[in-house]
């Protein structure tokens, strides 16, 4: 159901990494929780994120979340379909609507994300909560 | 001529064009009487740099034209003048007429603010005693009209526990604010300067004694609390909880949102509040006019009275009334001039309507009819929380959810059986909530009808769940596209 | 009571549905020693005529049989009596907050042109549905610039509304905000050279008035080309914004906000009034307030909804662009059926009125010996006079004749003891004007010198914090 080749955090995001290069971007389950997304705010190319800090927010027409970086490192690229057309993250979380492009500083902070397998797993016990 | 019949709708359903849609250039609303001093070039005395031809765009209809446009427009909307409008803690009470006659006196509707004080004396006069009031239903020593609304009762509210804590040494850092807060509270409290901490509630809903005792720091300022809860559940341990913000040197401020539960029974001030605000647009029967105009005035103990906003309202040597600028320890202004005096003279004779009998009997009114309304939908709608209710209860879509149909849906349905809907989704603690506050404006008969309304709502939930997530079926308009209304916003008529 | 609606037996049968043996038994869970033991010391019962009198009552200690000149931020113009009648239909003043689009479209429809109407008149792209009043809708502008510019200084200029810049200190007191003045000319208009200087790399934004305090319009164009040279954003606050029927608008600003009382929203002793904020489009998501935006239903039919709700308290509570909860949506409706009423050719037309009746109130005072109008700038109908002798004595002198001669600037301005502001809207006749300066004359001939403050009266009230 989820992706394998991608790694998933706690706050619903997910990352590929290739080389150094790490695509983030936010889960199926986010966008499902949020509903429609209406907005999205990102950084610029060349800010600097850090691992479990906020980078921006995606907002729907009744909340808005707050997106956290598994990473460390500056920021590469953003997504300019996903700026113009915000929808896409209802339609293609894990990828067309992938968020930003960061050069990773410290390749080790990855280890500690989960597996698609895990991430299902956590989000199940979520919901039995 | 079927087709044509078929096509023609009466006017509450059809589009009402936008007043830029029935323009047409030479038509004037109002006509001015003749100018007694002689004519200026506009253009020669302004200068070209300033002078403005036209306003482009702007609308061009007659005073008929205005008188039916805004008419219909007005048919579209419910009111409290409509019937029963159960939205929890907002406190949809009657409006009183007479309010509205009295705000509307030459005199007082056409003093200026800058009037010398011995020519406004009664306008003055309205401003102390509508405080003198407000200080005796709430218990408190002092109260400032100056805060427009809720929010900036707050503001104010935290500003004073800030100045007061600073004066003793150390504003401190931060506030604590409940879960079930209303939204304004952490906001209010991050413009004063604080950092929020929330705390969870407890089992009944109410703030945890042992999370509190844990969380409060030497560097907390105060805890804002509402009392009874948005849960509409009176915290019962408030003495204690008071006690001890007290004993670690932090203030407790009211959010007064739910007043309509307690005037008549109980006072803040009797249960350790240092400061609160009350809502005039609640309580106090001002009206919502649609969202707005409210009115907030801050009420404090007698230790927080120099930290008011200036100027103050007090007696003068001569028995009048004058205005007190002289104020060297107040937070400073939160509003130009005084205050929304015209919703201060509609709180007074609202007051002067009931006297304190009048007002008890209205607060029992108002519990009678949420706790009757409780008692007839909770064999039919979980109930999260089962504390008693005061002025409001609180149900959860929980058993609807498991059909597809959440408490929004609901609401909507609702609509359909001739009612305003509840408060949906609020407080955020309730998964799904359904905020009912009856107020005391509702019969027996009403709340039957309600009662009955929301009985058939969750049976076709039972029966057709579908049915009801397409609701509603007979209003002007259905169900808007909020989402592509925010994607793509248009706030604004163009040519 | 007459206004609740429940009989004796109707609690009766209440009380016996909910378990309940007494009403005093609903208030159980309230510990007994935090009871009312006794009555509150309350006024009342009253009946519908005795409040009437005592409203009438105190209405007859009011300013109601005089002629006044004051305006300084709140200004008397006539209200056509289709306001109130519109006004006071239930479904506009008795209704929420239109959360329920389905059921609002009266309240959202009348919002969304209130909102264009003021585009139009600002010559900006987007505002928002009101605010309390011009002297928070200018701090909140102030606050939106500040998170736009993402730095943490501002220039205001003195000829800003004095009580507006004090809701702005109280504001940003705590939130690490600098907040310079800027003097201004002997013209009375904000000093270019001082605005210059003052200018510097954190400076988020400029903050004028115009007409400003004095009455004065001030340079606009220039005042934007020297803020935007320095990447810092204009804010333009218009507090009698009857002027823009005949003044231009200050497209240039980044930010327009102020006070929409001149509108159909009555005097009232200072309040409610409605303020307004409009700016760009692409500043929309820091806007503070509440939003209408067109929309479609599900059978394509277009209605009005409250949108970009993400921005307000009751989504982002502690981020929330701003703690503010309600607008002011029936001053707002009072405003949008007043503008419609006057249309086009009225608001030109009264906005003329307004400056001939300005203008020959100056015209006239200006010619009395000992009196002059020291500013040079353009007015629209409010200005300044140099009073020949002590401001307070003339003013009781004018109250003599029933007139209220204006606002005295000394209290906000020490070096002007002895200006008075002086507004002249069409409700004021020439007879009052011509009256007004004929105690002018009279009292500058009782007065020896225009230089003379001999303190005829006690320190007069109302000064700064």
């Amino acid at each position: 159901m989820y992706p394998q080749e991608l790694l998933y955090t706690k706050e619903h995001e997910w990352i590929r990494v290739d080389e150094s290069i790490g695509t983030i971007g936010i889960t199926d389950h986010a966008q499902k929780e949020l509903g429609d997304i209406v907005f999205v705010e990102l950084p610029k190319a060349g800010d600097h994120v850090a691992a479990n800090e906020s980078f921006g927010t995606v907002e729907s027409v009744k909340a808005v979340s707050e997106i956290y970086s598994p990473v460390t490192g500056e920021v590469t690229a953003i997504n300019a379909k996903v700026q113009s057309s915000p929808e896409i993250l209802n339609t293609d979380p894990h990828g067309d609507a992938w968020l930003i492009r960061v050069r990773l500083t410290d390749r080790r902070e990855i280890e500690s994300l989960m597996t698609a397998d895990d991430y299902e797993a956590y989000i199940q016990e979520k919901k039995s909560e | 001529m079927e087709n044509r019949i078929r096509n023609a709708r009466p006017h509450v359903t059809r589009n009402e064009d936008l007043i830029f849609e029935r323009t047409s250039p030479g038509k004037s609303g109002v006509e001015l009487p003749p100018l007694d001093v002689p004519a200026v070039s506009a253009e020669e005395s302004l200068g070209r740099e300033f002078f403005r031809a036209d306003v482009d765009g702007f609308p061009e209809v007659s005073e008929l034209d205005v008188i039916r446009h805004f008419t219909r427009l007005s048919t579209w909307n419910y009111g409290v003048d409509t019937g029963l409008y159960p939205l929890g803690s907002c406190t949809m009470k009657y409006n009183p007429r007479v309010n509205e006659v009295v705000a509307r006196l030459e005199g007082l509707a056409t003093d200026h603010p800058y009037t010398p004080e011995s020519l406004a004396q009664g306008c003055l006069r309205i401003l102390h005693e509508t405080a003198r009031c407000l200080a005796e239903i709430t218990g408190m020593d002092a109260v400032s009209l100056q805060p427009a609304a809720g929010a900036q009762g707050e503001l104010t509210g935290i500003l004073i526990i800030r100045a007061c804590l600073a004066e003793r040494g150390n504003p401190r850092k931060y506030i604590l604010i409940p879960d079930s807060a209303h939204g304004t509270n952490p906001a209010s409290a991050t413009i004063s300067g604080y950092e929020v901490k929330n705390i969870k509630s407890n089992a009944q809903g109410c703030v945890d004694l042992a999370e509190l005792d844990r969380a409060l720091t030497d560097e907390v300022a105060g805890l804002m609390l509402t009392n009874p809860n948005t849960l509409g559940v009176f915290e019962t341990q408030i003495r204690e909880i008071a006690d001890l913000v007290h004993a670690r040197g932090g203030l407790v401020y009211m959010d007064g949102a739910n007043m309509n539960a307690l005037v008549g029974i109980t006072r803040p001030a009797d249960f350790g509040v240092d400061v609160m605000h009350l809502n005039l647009h609640k309580t106090f029967t001002t009206p919502h006019g649609g969202g707005g105009p409210g009115s907030g005035p801050v009420a404090v103990r007698k230790f927080l009275e120099p930290y008011l906003p200036t100027p103050t309202v007090e007696n003068a040597a001569d028995g009048g009334y004058r205005l007190n600028f002289d104020r060297p320890k107040t937070i400073g202004r939160v509003r130009s001039f005084y205050g929304n005096f015209g919703m201060a003279v509609r709180a007074l004779a609202y007051i002067l309507a009931n006297g304190f009998d009048g007002l008890k009997q209205t607060t029992e009114d108002a519990v009678l009819n949420a706790n009757y309304v409780r008692k007839r939908l909770e064999d039919v709608f979980e109930l999260p929380y089962n504390a008693p209710s005061m002025h409001e209860c609180v149900f959860s879509d929980k058993r609807q959810a498991a059909r597809g149909v959440r408490t929004m849906d609901i609401a909507k349905r609702l609509i359909d059986y001739g009612f305003h809907p509840y408060t949906t989704a609020f407080p955020l603690i309730v998964s799904g909530a359904l905020m009912i506050e009856p107020t005391e404006s509702a019969s027996k008969t009403e709340l039957d009808e309600f009662v009955e309304a929301l009985r058939s709502v969750a049976q076709e939930i039972e029966e057709d769940p579908q049915f009801v997530l397409k609701a509603p079926y007979t209003t002007r308009i259905t169900r808007l596209d909020e989402a592509t209304a925010a994607r793509k916003p248009i706030l604004r008529w163009k040519p | 009571m007459r206004y609740l609606p429940n009989s004796p037996a109707d609690r009766a049968a209440m009380l016996e549905a909910t378990g309940h043996r007494s009403m005093d038994e609903l208030f159980e869970q309230i510990p007994d020693e935090l009871k009312l033991k006794s009555p509150m010391n309350l006024p009342g019962p009253l009946s519908e005529p005795e409040i009437l009198d005592f409203f009438r009552q105190a209405s007859k200690q009011s300013s109601r049989e005089y002629v006044s000149m004051l305006g300084a931020g709140a200004y008397a113009h006539y209200r056509p009596v289709s306001i109130d009648a519109l006004l006071s239909r239930g479904e506009f003043f008795t209704a929420y907050t239109p959360y329920q689009a389905e059921i609002a479209q009266g309240t959202l429809q009348a919002m969304f042109e209130f909102q264009t109407l003021m585009t139009q008149l600002t010559g900006m792209e987007v505002a928002n549905a009101s605010l309390y009043d011009g002297s928070t809708a200018a701090t909140e502008a102030v606050l939106m610039a500040l998170r736009i510019a993402r730095r943490d200084r501002v220039v205001v200029a003195r000829t800003v509304h004095p009580e507006y810049r004090q809701v702005l200190d109280t504001y940003v007191r705590h939130q690490g905000v600098e907040v310079v003045e800027v003097g201004y000319s002997p013209s009375g208009q904000l000093d270019i050279a001082q605005l210059e200087v003052a200018l510097k790399q954190e400076t988020a934004a400029v903050v004028v008035q115009s007409p400003n305090f004095f009455g004065s319009l001030e340079p606009i164009s220039e005042i934007a080309a020297m803020a935007h040279q320095n990447n810092s954003l204009l804010v333009v606050a218009i507090v009698e914004p009857l002027s823009l029927g005949i003044v231009q608008p200050p497209s240039d600003a980044d930010i327009v906000c102020g006070e929409a009382q001149s509108f159909g929203v009555p005097v009232a002793f200072g309040g409610p009034y409605v303020g307004f904020l409009a700016s760009r489009e692409k500043f929309v998501r820091q806007m503070p307030g509440r939003l209408i935006g067109q929309a479609q239903d599900t059978e394509g039919r277009r209605g009005f909804v409250l949108t970009l709700a993400t921005r307000e308290q009751h989504i982002r509570r502690e981020k929330a662009t701003s703690n503010i909860c309600t607008n002011q949506s029936l001053c707002a409706l009072a405003a949008t059926i007043y503008l419609c009423l006057l249309g086009k050719r009225g608001l030109k037309a009264l906005a003329a009125q307004n400056l001939a009746k300005a203008h020959y109130a100056a015209q006239l005072l200006r010619a009395v010996p000992g009196t002059a109008t020291p500013f040079a700038a353009p007015h629209f109908n409010e200005f300044v006079v140099k009073t020949p002798g002590d401001a307070e004595g003339l003013l009781a002198a004018l109250r003599e004749e029933k007139i209220i001669g204006g606002f005295n600037l000394g209290k906000f301005y020490p070096e002007l003891a002895n200006h008075l502001l002086v507004c002249v809207t069409e409700t004021v006749g020439k007879e009052a004007i011509d009256r007004m300066v004929e105690v002018y004359r009279q009292f500058g001939r009782l007065t020896n010198s225009s230089g003379s403050t001999a303190e005829l009266h006690s320190a007069s009230v109302g000064r700064e914090r």
